[in-house]
Order: structure tokens, then sequence, then C-alpha cells
């Protein structure tokens, strides 16, 4: 028998560091910037995050920290950690005018270097006496979800069960789809992404618009790096254990066709075909397993495909993504 | 009064090659320096013998500089590979997958024929298998390009996981033995489907095949029909087509040899030095290979260059990170600095900036 009730608040967890990041891609892609850099983009937020708590965790012992300070530290660190990783992207990129392509790599090169350097040799560096990085003091204040959630049976457990950087998840991307669509901010963001050219004619400050929604977006997407570590793996750091959910983020972006609502849903889908190995009975057959594993890749080739086929023109991809802009270039 | 930005910034002409030099110097040594501050910081050695480290780390033993030539000639083959791609302006990061699928190619055929084809007609097999294997990974994502538009970096992109999954899930059928979830060495006995060792030195044949491959390459795109094609098609598809070039053809028949040099490099992986099969195993060369590729404007002789730079960089930084016991990611946060500073130095061989000179009110 198939178990919804236990299924689904696991789908829901691996969905939402993926909503974190497609939020912020789309927002950044919205302004014509094809971050690449967002797999290093979100293991900086999740290393940030931990050095903030780790320093945290040193210094106060866990009967005294107050929980404004031990969700607030680390959330400001991943915070900055994410926004500089932003800044070095559009810096090259919109001032330097480099490819946005090489860039991204590079950044995804250099941000998962960094989580795994820190999250490998923090201990070494700061010269403590721990055995390894399990943050479970803060962990627990990130992953405290509503006292109702134990005494409300199956709608607890599906609904109310998540530390509220899942809510928050959810109200971002809703938040993003409104601006997006609604607001005169988000109709310039979008007047960048499709035409630089014609949104500078028009009065709009292209590089400052290609900054705030690449800096922001980034700063988004480093937040479900925070979530993965402290929520959802418990404060416990490991290397590489982040995995590819980068890529995945970047690939939901296109599976949404850059659509921050539709984002809410089908992050906990492709977060259910992520772990949907787990609950499809198979046996001792293991090999069928890693079949399952391929299922959100190609689904999103499909998606992909059937978007270019039908060439309808609100499911484009931003027409000027990928392409510097020059002011002088004709 | 109209607000002015300080500086005015414009497109250059073509630069002579001291300046280019120059500029590309000034860059890669800014970024050692910070490379060698960051060390300092992190480790509290002084930077010369830092760089001795990094040194001593790629070339200081016979060993050594063999695993330094070994991993360049795996970096520089697959470079090589995504290159005539990028010369057309495609976009392609799933030289990944490509070479990935090249290796499941090659250890399909050494596992499932291996003890039932002599050897030299079991190579041959193998090498067709993994150029096909290759070239289908590099034509699915053209075909759709050239067809219907389909994006494909992020088309090339999901094609790495699919043959990631391939790969774990033929892992686990070849699993040797049952329940390691690893297929260990293949046919290490009778060493069936195994490329001969030239000389005695195990890395010395992938060496001299990208070292064929880079002059053979060079040639290609410059001297050759092919060559001028891509590159006409990369400055402009829309003057392509007007000049008569069939652009469709081009970009799939571009995009099929790419991936089928990735395959030849999945080739030399599996049969030639490692004899195995991991998911792993390609180590996200493909990425970096857009990198080298990009950092040399696509010609193959200086991408010599910029991949020794990597390498030497990272074999360094690993040496650095035993030395201390630090984590060996160290060497990706060092390649990445340097990445940055080169990405960054690009933008000052195409454009002038000056200062605007202040121009008083008529």
């Amino acid at each position: 028998m198939f178990d919804f009730a236990s299924f689904l608040p696991r789908a829901v967890m691996q969905g939402i560091p993926l909503l974190y990041g497609s939020t912020g891609e789309i927002l950044t892609e919205k302004s014509g910037n094809l971050n690449l850099g967002i797999p290093g983009v979100m293991y900086v937020g999740g290393i940030c995050g931990v050095i903030g708590a780790f320093f945290y965790e040193q210094a106060v012992p866990a009967a005294e920290m107050s929980a404004l300070a031990a969700i607030g530290i680390p959330m400001l660190c991943s915070l900055a950690g994410s926004l500089l990783m932003g800044l070095i992207y559009c810096l090259l990129t919109v001032t330097l005018r480099a490819n946005q392509n090489v860039t991204g790599l590079a950044l995804t090169t250099f941000g998962v270097g960094v989580g795994n350097f820190f999250g490998g040799s923090l201990i070494k560096l700061s010269g403590s006496e721990v055995p390894s990085i399990a943050l479970s003091a803060t962990s627990a204040y990130f992953s405290k979800s509503l006292p109702i959630a134990e005494t409300t049976g199956w709608f607890g457990q599906v609904f109310l069960s998540y530390g509220f950087l899942a809510y928050l998840a959810i109200v971002i991307a809703l938040l993003a789809s409104y601006f997006l669509k609604h607001t005169r901010a988000g109709l310039h963001l979008r007047a960048v992404g499709e035409s630089a050219a014609t949104a500078d004619a028009a009065g709009i400050n292209v590089t400052k618009y290609k900054y705030l929604a690449t800096c922001v977006g980034s700063m988004i997407a480093g937040l479900g790096g925070l979530y993965y570590v402290m929520d959802y793996a418990c404060g416990v750091w490991s290397n590489n254990a982040f995995g590819d959910r980068g890529w995945l983020a970047i690939a939901l972006v296109i599976f949404t066709i850059w659509r921050p609502n539709v984002s809410v849903l089908a992050s906990i889908l492709f977060g259910g075909c992520y772990i949907l190995y787990i609950f499809i009975p198979t046996g001792t057959n293991l090999a069928i397993k890693e079949l399952y594993k391929m299922l959100p890749y190609v689904v999103t080739l499909v998606v992909l495909i059937i978007v270019s086929l039908r060439k309808k023109r609100e499911d484009q991809p931003p027409q000027s993504l990928g392409l510097a802009y020059f002011r002088e270039e004709r | 009064m109209h607000k002015q930005s300080l500086f005015h910034i414009s497109k250059r002409d073509a630069l002579p090659w001291y300046q280019r030099v120059l500029i590309c110097g000034g860059a890669i040594l800014l970024a050692l320096i910070v490379c060698a501050l960051v060390t300092m910081l992190l480790t509290g050695e002084n930077p010369i013998s830092i760089y001795g480290t990094i040194f001593y780390g790629a070339f200081g033993t016979a060993r050594k500089s063999w695993v330094t030539f070994q991993n360049l000639a795996v970096l520089l083959g697959i470079s090589l590979a995504v290159t005539p791609a990028f010369k057309m302006r495609f976009w392609n990061i799933g030289a990944e997958g490509q070479v990935l699928i090249g290796c499941l190619a090659t250890a399909a055929c050494m596992i499932v024929l291996g003890d039932k084809l002599p050897n030299g007609v079991l190579i041959l097999v193998m090498l067709a298998a993994a150029l096909a294997a290759g070239a289908l990974w590099g034509f699915l994502p053209s075909f759709f390009k050239a067809k219907w538009n389909t994006n494909e970096t992020l088309f090339t992109l999901m094609m790495n996981y699919i043959a990631t999954q391939l790969a774990a899930f033929f892992i686990i059928i070849w699993e040797v033995p049952k329940g390691a979830g690893k297929i260990g060495i293949i046919n290490q006995n009778s060493e069936a489907g195994w490329l001969p060792v030239i000389g005695g030195k195990q890395y010395l044949l992938t060496i001299l095949v990208v070292a064929v491959m880079t002059i053979l390459m060079y040639i290609y795109l410059t001297y050759s029909k092919h060559g001028y094609e891509i590159a006409v098609v990369g400055e402009s598809q829309r003057t392509a087509s007007y000049a008569g070039i069939k652009v469709e053809r081009v970009i799939i028949r571009t995009m099929v040899l790419s991936g089928a040099v990735c395959g030849l490099m999945g080739l030399l992986l599996t049969a030639g030095t490692d004899h195995t099969l991991t998911t792993t195993i390609v180590g996200g060369r493909g990425f970096t290979a857009v990198m080298v590729s990009w950092l040399a404007k696509f010609n193959p002789i200086v991408m010599v260059f910029t991949s020794l730079l990597l390498v030497v960089l990272s074999r360094g930084a690993s040496e650095i990170s035993s030395v201390f016991s630090l984590n060996h990611s160290f060497a990706d946060i060092l390649t990445g600095i340097i990445l940055f500073f080169i990405i960054g130095s690009e933008f000052f061989l195409t454009y002038k900036v000056s200062l605007r000179t202040s121009k008083k009110e008529a």
C-alpha cells in the first residue's frame, strides 16, 4: 500500500530547497541573466549559515541560546554569503559583460568548493574539540513546527509539520509571482529580460534591474541551502550531501515555464520524483531504483521540447536570456 | 543637468598581440597573488613556500608529473571535444554526460564481450560503441536545436543526469561482488579490452592520442571547409544561410563530432587508465572543459596552456590540502578565483575605459 501521509511530507521537504532555488533563478532569468552558478550559490548559502551557527553554538552554551539569535545569525550569514556570490556574478556579467555560461559554471565550481572546503575544514581551522559539525541546537529552532501538528492526525502531518522556512519559501514564491505579473517594477524587470535595448530606450535603468534581480535571486536561492542543512539534514553538514539539487532547481525553472507560483506545486512534484524510488516496492531489484531517479530530468527534458514545439509566445524563455547588454552595440 | 557616469566605455579595435598577452598575464598574476593571500590566511604559510608546495604537488616526483600530464591530457581532450560546438555558439554543457556515456558503452563491451572476442576485435568494437554513444548524446540536443530551436544549454544539462542515472543503473546490474554497489576493476585477470600500454608507461597512450587530437582539431577548425562553416554559423546564422550554408546540417554535424570525441575520451578513461566505471569517473571535467575552451578563445594550441594552468593549480592545491590536512576542495576555490580573474580580464580586451573629461555647458 502506498503510504501517502508519510510520502507527501517527505516530498515537500525535498521540494522546498528546489522551490527556493527556482524562485531565485526565475527572478534572475527574468532580468536576462542565466545564472548557472545557482548550485554554487546554494552551497554557499548553506555553508555560511553553518559557519554562523557553528560559532554561535561554540560561544554560547545550549541552555542560554536565544531563539532570535539562533535563527537570525545563521540566516544573516547565509543571506550575506549568497549576496556576495550574486555580486560576483553581476560584476562579471553585467559590469564587465563576460559570458554568462562560463561565469556561472565558474561560480558553481567556486561555490561547491567553498561549501565542501569549509564543511570539511571548519573544525580544523577554528581549532575546536568537537568531532563533527552537528548543529542540533540550532537545527531544533529551525525545524520547530506548530505544536498542534501532532494532535491533528494526517492533516497536521501533511500541512503543519514543517519548520518556518518551508512556509517562507511558499510565501516568497507567491510574492515573486505577484511582483512579476502585477507590479510596475515587475513589468520593467521583464522588459529588461526580453529586450534590454528597448527597456533602456524607455528609460529603465538596465544595470540596476539586472543587479537587483540577480542579487535578490541569489539570496533567495541561498536560503534553499540553509533550509537543507538546518531543517532537512537536522544541522549536520556532510560534504556533497546537497548533491545535484541546484541543477534540479534550474530544471524546475524550465518545467514551470518561468512561473514561481506554479513552482510551489511543481517543486513538490519534483521532490516526490526525487524520493519516489524509496516508496516504490521493487523488492531486491536495486537497479530499477536508479532508473526512477532519472524521472525528474526526463520530465524536464520532455517539457523543454514540448515548449519549444508549441512556440507559444507566453511560454518562451526571456528573449535576451544569456546575452550581455552594451548600449553602444547595435 | 544630465547626470553622466564617471567612466566612458567604448569598444576597442583589435589589440596588438603583446597588449593582449600583457592584459591576460596581468590578470593571471593578480589571480595568483589573491590565491596566495587566501592560502596564507587559511594556512599561515608564506606565499613563496605555498607556490613551492604547489609546484612540488604537480611535478615533485616522476610519478606526480605523470599524473599531472595524464590529468592534463584528459581535460585537454574533453576541451577539444567541446570546442567546435562552442565556436558555433552552441552552448553544450553536456560534455560530462557525453564522456560518461562513452565510458558506459566501453565498459558494456568489456563486460559483455570480454571473453567472447579476441582482444584486437574487442577494442575495435569498444571504439565504435564509445564513439556511437557519445555521438548519440551529442545528436539529440542538436537535432532539437536545429529543428525547433530548443534551448541547448538546458537540454545538454539534463542529458548529463540521464547519463549518470543510466550508468548508476548498469553499475548495479554488473556489480562485483553482488551488493557491493560498484563494479571494481573490469576483467582484472584477463585484461580483455584494456588498451595497450606503450613503453611501460600506463598514461602515455592517452597523452599521445590527445596530442595528435590537438593538432588535428587545430587543422580542422582553421583550414578545413567545415571549420570555416562553423565559424560563419557562430558569427551569424543569417549570414551563413544567406551564403548558402545549410545551418541545420552544420549544427547537427558539429555536435555529432563533438559528442563522438567526448565518447573517445570516455574510451580512453575507462579502457586506457581507470579500467572501471563509476558515476563520478568524469569528475566535473566536462564543466571545467567549457571554461578551458572559452578562456583559450577556442584555439586548440592555447588550450594546452589554459588546461595546464588549471591542472597544475588543482594538483598543487591537493598537495597543500594534504600537507595542512585540509579538505581537498581547496583546489576548487583556487580554480574559481583564477577563473574569475581571467573572465573579468576579457572585458579590458574588448572595451576601452576612459575617464570622462568634464565638458562645460555651452
